[in-house]
This record gives structure tokens, C-alpha cells and sequence, in this order.
């Protein structure tokens, strides 16, 4: 469980840092009145519009879904302790996809940088770029299913391959469901581009897009076998 | 700490935000209003009569598993495989979907806007959803009733290989809907979390400092993040057995000889499943228990007319038990036949633990001390609780040290121990909080001589259940046997015993119904409440309308100027101080200097 917990603890650090800016030494009982702020980041109801809500939304389902994948690693370093246990054959078009991931969070980033200086054209190229890459991205791991089955490494069989669908399915029904955000940011961002809201969306696509990429790269060195010393030094660690 | 007072002057009266800004749904039809509304307060009764309906069906199942051990054979519906059924809907349902859903679901989407004076939550639309999955997956549960081979028996900790093994209970469809209904339930548990804790982050009134939140909040706030955080590793499980069941993935299915013939299985991990559920599985004991203490602490200071003890280390530890409650899960391990020196890391964490709850336990104590007790039902509840979780913590003291824990192990001093800590302590505050906010809820006060009959056999009941429960374990009865038959070393007096219990048992369950009657009679019967029949400071008893309408505060949204426990406040005309009264010229000179 050491990559849980190591998350956790990274969550653990992000939280008490957020406490102690925001007033956990306060002694409310001696102090009545109106607080001025304690933080720049503590607004109250109406300072805090949907913008802000929509961002702490984001922030809070990154933390959970950042958990989920961690627990799916930690389960893996444990797993592949087993004796029944041999690597993958990597698929070529892996490094395809991977390419193809980075394309798509590098248009994202592009389309908040030019929604950001007011570039609409620019923005919605690199919302195109960014959705097709992802669109691409999910037929590459789907055609990467189909020559791991080829190869034979069915679902049932080698753990390692057993992981590897249950893995890279999380991983790309999330981006699946990043799609559908982008679908929803779309229109907006086509009838409405200067808008703040029409940027937030951006903003948060990017977001979401550059932790995918973020999660993918993890699990990618962990199903190449690139991580394996490191899981050795982990499952020395906790077993 | 008077540097925290600046900006508009430590007393003067700031105009509060109007509606006009706020983005707010507006229902237009009575589907939209009552079935699918995203007013949080609808949302919140949804979820509590809907975990109390199931909580109904797990009490039931309480009472069969009681009859089939004090008299064996009676029914005789009631096999083996029926009674391993029994016990595996019975504690799933109790600990996820009836005492999660009500604590957070429940409380939370009622109390958090309204005690933060806030509209309603952040994402409302997510939260109609949440809702709508979780009675979906509690459907998914039911469904596994009416298999033909019935609901899953493998026990409410679901270890593989035994649960998707051939021949235990339900192995066919009952172990599938099972882990299907706890997806579910995860996902739709999400998108209320999301909202619970982006309400408090983002949603609070103007005013309302984190260090002004009551307790319920914060209690409510951290198991949410808990929560958050802790049910992807049951997630995971669920998903991984799921594959090893329909798929034939060998993920925690070690190689296995069934009946003379080899398995298709290999090489899986049964321990790495244990890992998994008890990362969910511990901290679930504290997503249960935090928003318990927090309710407590509210409702003792109410009723105690005073203020609570130790506010900041009240916070603090409930952060710090959310924070300590990751670190020691493996103390439901010590028998699976891991290193003992891990053993001893997790006893040490479990046993370190006790110190901020011990810190909670004194400050409610000292919050009592000398106050104004009135003897209510909520109130009657809430020393229940402190009493119930008290005895129930100490003899987690007790397992929590391995070798005390190996001998006891399996035992029905582990089932007395849990009950009374996590089944009859949290129920105890579930039961006070209904009571406390039934008036600002319906409107109507409850029959105060049903309640305190409904507390006063609960908890003696409770008593007189779990506590020969602990003697029975000491002796060496193990927990999860369908029957004794001739055992050596069991002394015919437990049989007695457990007829007494039995007894018992069928009483309280039936004491539960008191407790319905009495909301649904007093909902048209009870004498009209009033906004603040209790005289509390928090402000969902400020409200303009009781029970409060859609957008919960009219026109302006209140201004928090105080915390949430002025109580008989020197020199103060009442013995109350609400959040949204500003300073007194006393407190403003006070301030000033």
C-alpha cells in the first residue's frame, strides 16, 4: 500500500497547508465582528461565484480519482510480488499513444493560453487538437487491447496482462469522460469565447487533461517495467 | 489572536449579500420540487428515509440471526447458508448504506448549507444524482434478495477466495449485485462528497471564519474528505473481484483444488483483497464516527447551555483522528499471517489514536461540567453516545494489541466490541440528531414521553445485548457460527444467555418502531415548534421560515459574526447569542481595546 500512502501523505501535506492559512490557531470565542479574510483563498458566498466553486470541484474529484489510481498501483506493486508473475511484451503503438497524449494536453495548454491573452481562434484549434489527440489516444489503446490479445495475453492468464486492461480502462474511461467535458465546453467556447466562464471551462479542461497525461506516464513506466526496482524497494518496504 | 480583526472594524455591521447575485435552481413543477429536486433539503430527507427503510431490513435480518442462535432450528427457513446471508446484508447494509448514507447523505446535505448559511450546495444538479445512484444501488442490493440463489453469505468483509468460491451462498448472482451495489454506491457517493466539501470550502456566509464552523460541520467536512479518499480502495476491490468472478482473472484468487479439481485460478493474492478492503474498511469507522462527535458536541452544548470545552482541540482532533485513521487499518489483520512487526507498527498507531478521541471524551465531560442540563431527548442521547463510545473505545483498546487480539480473534467479543463502538454509539447520535432537528425539519415538536421511552429501552436494551456479548466472547464463542451443537468447552449457561439476548434484542428492535410512530404521528400531531424551540446560536434555527423554504434564507443571506457556542454569555440579555446577532457595545469596546 506504499503508493496509497504516499499519496495520502501528499494530500495529507496539500491539507494542512490549506489549514494553517486559514486561521486553525484562531481563538473564535474572543473575537466577534466581522474577520477580515484570512487568507486570500477564504472567500465567502457571494466573492465565491460558480468560477471558483467549479475550480475547488475539479481540485477535490482530482484528489479522488488521483486515490483510486493510486490504490490500482498499489495493488499492482503487491500483485507482481506473486510467483505466476512475468512481464508484458510492450505494444509499439503504446509509444504512439503516449505521443498522442502529450499532443493533446500540449493543444489544451495552448487553447488556455490563447483563451487567457484573447485568441479565440487559436483556443478553439487547440480544443480541437486537444479532443481529437484524446479521441485518437482512446482508438491507439484500443487497437494496443487487440494486439496484446493477438500476441495471446488474454484478460485471464498473466496477472501482468490482467492489469494491464484493468488499468489502462480506468484510465481511459476517465479520459472517456474528460471527452465529455470538452464536448460540453465546446459550444461555449465556439458561440461565447471571450467569456470568464468560457475560459474557466478551458481552464479546467487543460487541468484534467494534464493529469491524465500525468496518470498515463505512471502507468505506463509501471506496465513497461521500467518501475521495477522501484517496486522491489516498496514491496521490500511493506510485505 | 486580535489581528484577525481588521478590514471593516472589529464591530461595525456590514449590508449582506442579496439574491440578486446568486445563481439558484428554481423547481418548477411538483416532480422537480419533491422526486427530482436539487433543494439539498429534499435531497436530505430522500437519503434518510431511504437508509432508515433498509436500516429496517437489516434490523429484521438482526432479529432472524438472534432466533437461529438462542433457539437453534426453530425456523426453519433458517439454514446455514440463509444465516451466513443474513449476516452479510445485515452488516454491509448497517455500515455503508444505512449509517454512511444517513451521517453524510442525510445530515450533511441538511445541516451543511444551512448551518453555513449558505443556499444551497455547490453543484446541485450532481447532488439531485447522488441521491438518485445511491437508491439505485440500494435497489441492486435488494435485488440480490430475490436471486435464485439468494444474497451473497460471504460475510460483510467479502474475503475472497471463499466469496466467489462454488457453495457459498449466493456465488452466482448474489456476490456480483453485491459488488455491482457498491460501486454504485461509491459513485453516486462521489458526487455528493464533491459537493459537501466544495459547499464548505466555497460556500460558507459571509463571516463564518473555518474556526466559526460547528462541529458538525467540521465532523461532516473531514469523514467527506475521508470518505473521498477511502472508498476507492473498496472501489478497486469490488472492481478487481468483479473480474476474477465473471472474467476469470486471477487478481485475489490463489490456485485452488475444489472438491477434487483444480480451479482455472492461480497465483492471486486473498491478502491483497484484505489490504484493499480495510484501507476502506478503518477509516469507514471514523467517516461514521467524526460527523457522530461533531453532532455531540452540538447538541451537548445546546442542551447543556454551555459552551464547548476546548473548541480549537475539538477541531484538532477530529482533523488529526481523520489524519491517523489511514495509518492502521492492518489491526483487522493481525491473523492473516503478516510480519509481526508490522503487527506492531499497527498497534502502536491504533493505540496512539486514543489519545485525540480520549481528548474529545474529556471535553464533552467538561463541556456537562457545571452546566445547565436539560435532560431532553436529544440530550439523553447525546450522553448516551459518550457513555456507549467510551466502553465501546476501551475494549478497542484491548484488540488493538496483538496479543490480546490473537486469542480474541474471531470471537464474539470482537462482534460485542464493534457493535457498541461503531453499530450502537453512532445510532445513539443518529437518533439524538433526529430529534434535535426534527422541529426545524417538520415544524412540529415530537411526543417528548415516546422519545424518552424509545431512549431509555434503546439504551438500556443495548446494554443488556452487548455487554453479555463480551462475556460470551472471553469463554471462547466464535463469531459467524450458525450453531454450537456439543461443544466441550462451552458451558451450558450460554445457552441461557443467548435466549436472553435474544430476548432482548426482539424488545429494542421493537422499541425502533416507537421511534417511527412517533415522527410520522407528530409530523401532523405535534404542537407547532417555532424557528428555535431550543434556543440554539447556529444558524439553520435562524432561518426566516421554519421548516425552511427553497433558497433557505429569503432575501439576504445572513452575516456570521460570532462563533457557534454563546452560550449564557456574561452580561448577555438572553442565554444565547445566535451567529448572526453583530457585537454588542460591550463587545465592541472589549474588541476595540
Amino acid at each position: 500500500m506504499s503508493a496509497a500512502l504516499a499519496f495520502l501523505a501528499l494530500v495529507a501535506a496539500v491539507a494542512g497547508w490549506w489549514l494553517a492559512r486559514h486561521g486553525i490557531m484562531a481563538k473564535p470565542w474572543l473575537e466577534p465582528g466581522l474577520p477580515a479574510p484570512v487568507a486570500p483563498g477564504s472567500a465567502f458566498a457571494e466573492e465565491a461565484g460558480p468560477v471558483r466553486r467549479a475550480k475547488a470541484g475539479l481540485v477535490v474529484f482530482l484528489a479522488v480519482a488521483g486515490s483510486l489510481f493510486a490504490l490500482f498501483v498499489s495493488a499492482y506493486l503487491m500483485r507482481m510480488g506473486a510467483a505466476d508473475w512475468w512481464a508484458l511484451p510492450v505494444p509499439r503503438i503504446l509509444w504512439i499513444n503516449t505521443g498522442l497524449l502529450v499532443v493533446g494536453s500540449l493543444g489544451l495548454h495552448g487553447a488556455q493560453v490563447a483563451a487567457r491573452h484573447g485568441h479565440p481562434a487559436v483556443m478553439r484549434h487547440g480544443l480541437l487538437l486537444g479532443g481529437a489527440a484524446a479521441l485518437a489516444f482512446l482508438l491507439g489503446q484500443i487497437l494496443a487491447w487487440h494486439e496484446l490479445l493477438a500476441l495471446g495475453h488474454g484478460l485471464a492468464g498473466n496477472p501482468a496482462a490482467s492489469f494491464f486492461y484493468v488499468l489502462s480502462g480506468v484510465h481511459g474511461l476517465h479520459v472517456a469522460g474528460g471527452l465529455v467535458a470538452l464536448g460540453r465546453t465546446m459550444p461555449r467556447a465556439w458561440r461565447d469565447p471571450g467569456s470568464a466562464r468560457a475560459r474557466v471551462l478551458v481552464e479546467l479542461c487543460a487541468t484534467y487533461w494534464h493529469f491524465l497525461l500525468l496518470v498515463w506516464l505512471v502507468l505506463f513506466g509501471l506496465l513497461a517495467g521500467w518501475a521495477n526496482d522501484f517496486a522491489e524497494i516498496c514491496r521490500q518496504v511493506l510485505s | 489572536m486580535a489581528t484577525t480583526i481588521h478590514g471593516h472594524g472589529p464591530a461595525e455591521t456590514v449590508p449582506p449579500a442579496e439574491t440578486a447575485d446568486v445563481e439558484l435552481y428554481h423547481p418548477h413543477s411538483w416532480i422537480t420540487r419533491y422526486v427530482f429536486s436539487q433543494d439539498a433539503k429534499v435531497i436530505a430527507i430522500q437519503y434518510s428515509l431511504t437508509a432508515m427503510a433498509i436500516g429496517f431490513v437489516a434490523l429484521f435480518l438482526s432479529w432472524l440471526m438472534r432466533l437461529q442462535l438462542a433457539f437453534p432450528g426453530a425456523l426453519e427457513f433458517i439454514d446455514a447458508d440463509a444465516y451466513y446471508q443474513y449476516i452479510t446484508m445485515h452488516g454491509m447494509i448497517m455500515v455503508v448504506y444505512l449509517l454512511t448514507a444517513l451521517f453524510l447523505g442525510g445530515f450533511g446535505n441538511y445541516l451543511i448549507p444551512l448551518m453555513l448559511g449558505a443556499r444551497d450546495m455547490a453543484f446541485p444538479y450532481a447532488n439531485m444524482l447522488s441521491y438518485w445512484i445511491y437508491l439505485l444501488a440500494v435497489l441492486v442490493l435488494v435485488a440480490s434478495f430475490f436471486t435464485s440463489d439468494g444474497p451473497t453469505g460471504a460475510g460483510w468483509t467479502l474475503y475472497p477466495p471463499q466469496a466467489i468460491l462454488p457453495n457459498t451462498p449466493g456465488q452466482d448472482l448474489g456476490i456480483v449485485l453485491m459488488l455491482v451495489s457498491l460501486a454504485l454506491f461509491i459513485i453516486g457517493f462521489t458526487m455528493g462528497g464533491l459537493n459537501y466539501v466544495v459547499t464548505v470550502l466555497q460556500g460558507r456566509a459571509r463571516g463564518m471564519t473555518l474556526m466559526r464552523m460547528p462541529l458538525t460541520i467540521w465532523g461532516i467536512f473531514t469523514a467527506t474528505v475521508m470518505a473521498l479518499l477511502a472508498f476507492p480502495a473498496l472501489f478497486v476491490g469490488a472492481v478487481m473481484m468483479l473480474f476474477d468472478r465473471l472474467l476469470g482473472t486471477s487478481f485475489f484468487m490463489p490456485a485452488i483444488v475444489q472438491m477434487g479439481e483444480q480451479l482455472s485460478y492461480g497465483g492471486g493474492s486473498p491478502i491483497l483483497f484484505q489490504h484493499l478492503f480495510w484501507f476502506f474498511g478503518h477509516p469507514e469507522v471514523y467517516i461514521v464516527a467524526l460527523p457522530a462527535f461533531g453532532i455531540v458536541s452540538d447538541l451537548i452544548a445546546t442542551h447543556a447551555r454551555k459552551n464547548i470545552f476546548g473548541y480549537r482541540m475539538m477541531v484538532w482532533a477530529i482533523v488529526i483522528i481523520g489524519a491517523l485513521s489511514f495509518i492502521v487499518w492492518a489491526h483487522h489483520m493481525y491473523v492473516s499471517g503478516m510480519n509481526p512487526y508490522f503487527g506492531f507498527f499497527f498497534a502502536t498507531t491504533t493505540l496512539i489514536i486514543a489519545v485525540p478521541t480520549a481528548i474529545k471524551v474529556y471535553n464533552w465531560v467538561l463541556t456537562l461540567w457545571r452546566g445547565d442540563i436539560h435532560f431532553t431527548p436529544p440530550m439523553l442521547f447525546a450522553i448516551g453516545f459518550i457513555v456507549t463510545f467510551l466502553n465501546g473505545g476501551l475494549t478497542g483498546m484491548f484488540l488493538g494489541n496483538v496479543v490480546v487480539d490473537v486469542p480474541l480473534s474471531d470471537t464474539m467479543f470482537v462482534v460485542a466490541h464493534f457493535h457498541m463502538v461503531m453499530g450502537v454509539a453512532p445510532i445513539l447520535v443518529i437518533f439524538g440528531a433526529i430529534y434535535h432537528w426534527y422541529p426545524k425539519i417538520t415544524g412540529r415538536m415530537f411526543n417528548d414521553l415516546l422519545a424518552k421511552l424509545h431512549f431509555w429501552v434503546t439504551f438500556l436494551g443495548a446494554y443488556l445485548i452487548f455487554f453479555p456479548m463480551h462475556y460470551l466472547g472471553l469463554l471462547g464463542i466464535p463469531r459467524r457460527y450458525y450453531e454450537m451443537g456439543e461443544t466441550a468447552f462451552v458451558p451450558a449457561s450460554t445457552v441461557t444467555l443467548n435466549e436472553f439476548i435474544t430476548i432482548t434484542a426482539l424488545v429494542v428492535g421493537a422499541a425502533q418502531f416507537l421511534f417511527l410512530f412517533n415522527m410520522f404521528w407528530s409530523l401532523r400531531h405535534g404542537r407547532p415548534a417555532g424557528g428555535n424551540p431550543w434556543r440554539a446560536t447556529t444558524l439553520e434555527w435562524q432561518t426566516p421560515q421554519t421548516p425552511p423554504a427553497h433558497g433557505n434564507w429569503g432575501r439576504e443571506l445572513p452575516v456570521v459574526y460570532r462563533w457557534a457556542y454563546d452560550y449564557s454569555v456574561p452580561g448577555a440579555a438572553e442565554d444565547f447569542i445566535p451567529q448572526n446577532q453583530p457585537p454588542s457595545p460591550t463587545e465592541r469596546r472589549e474588541a476595540a481595546t
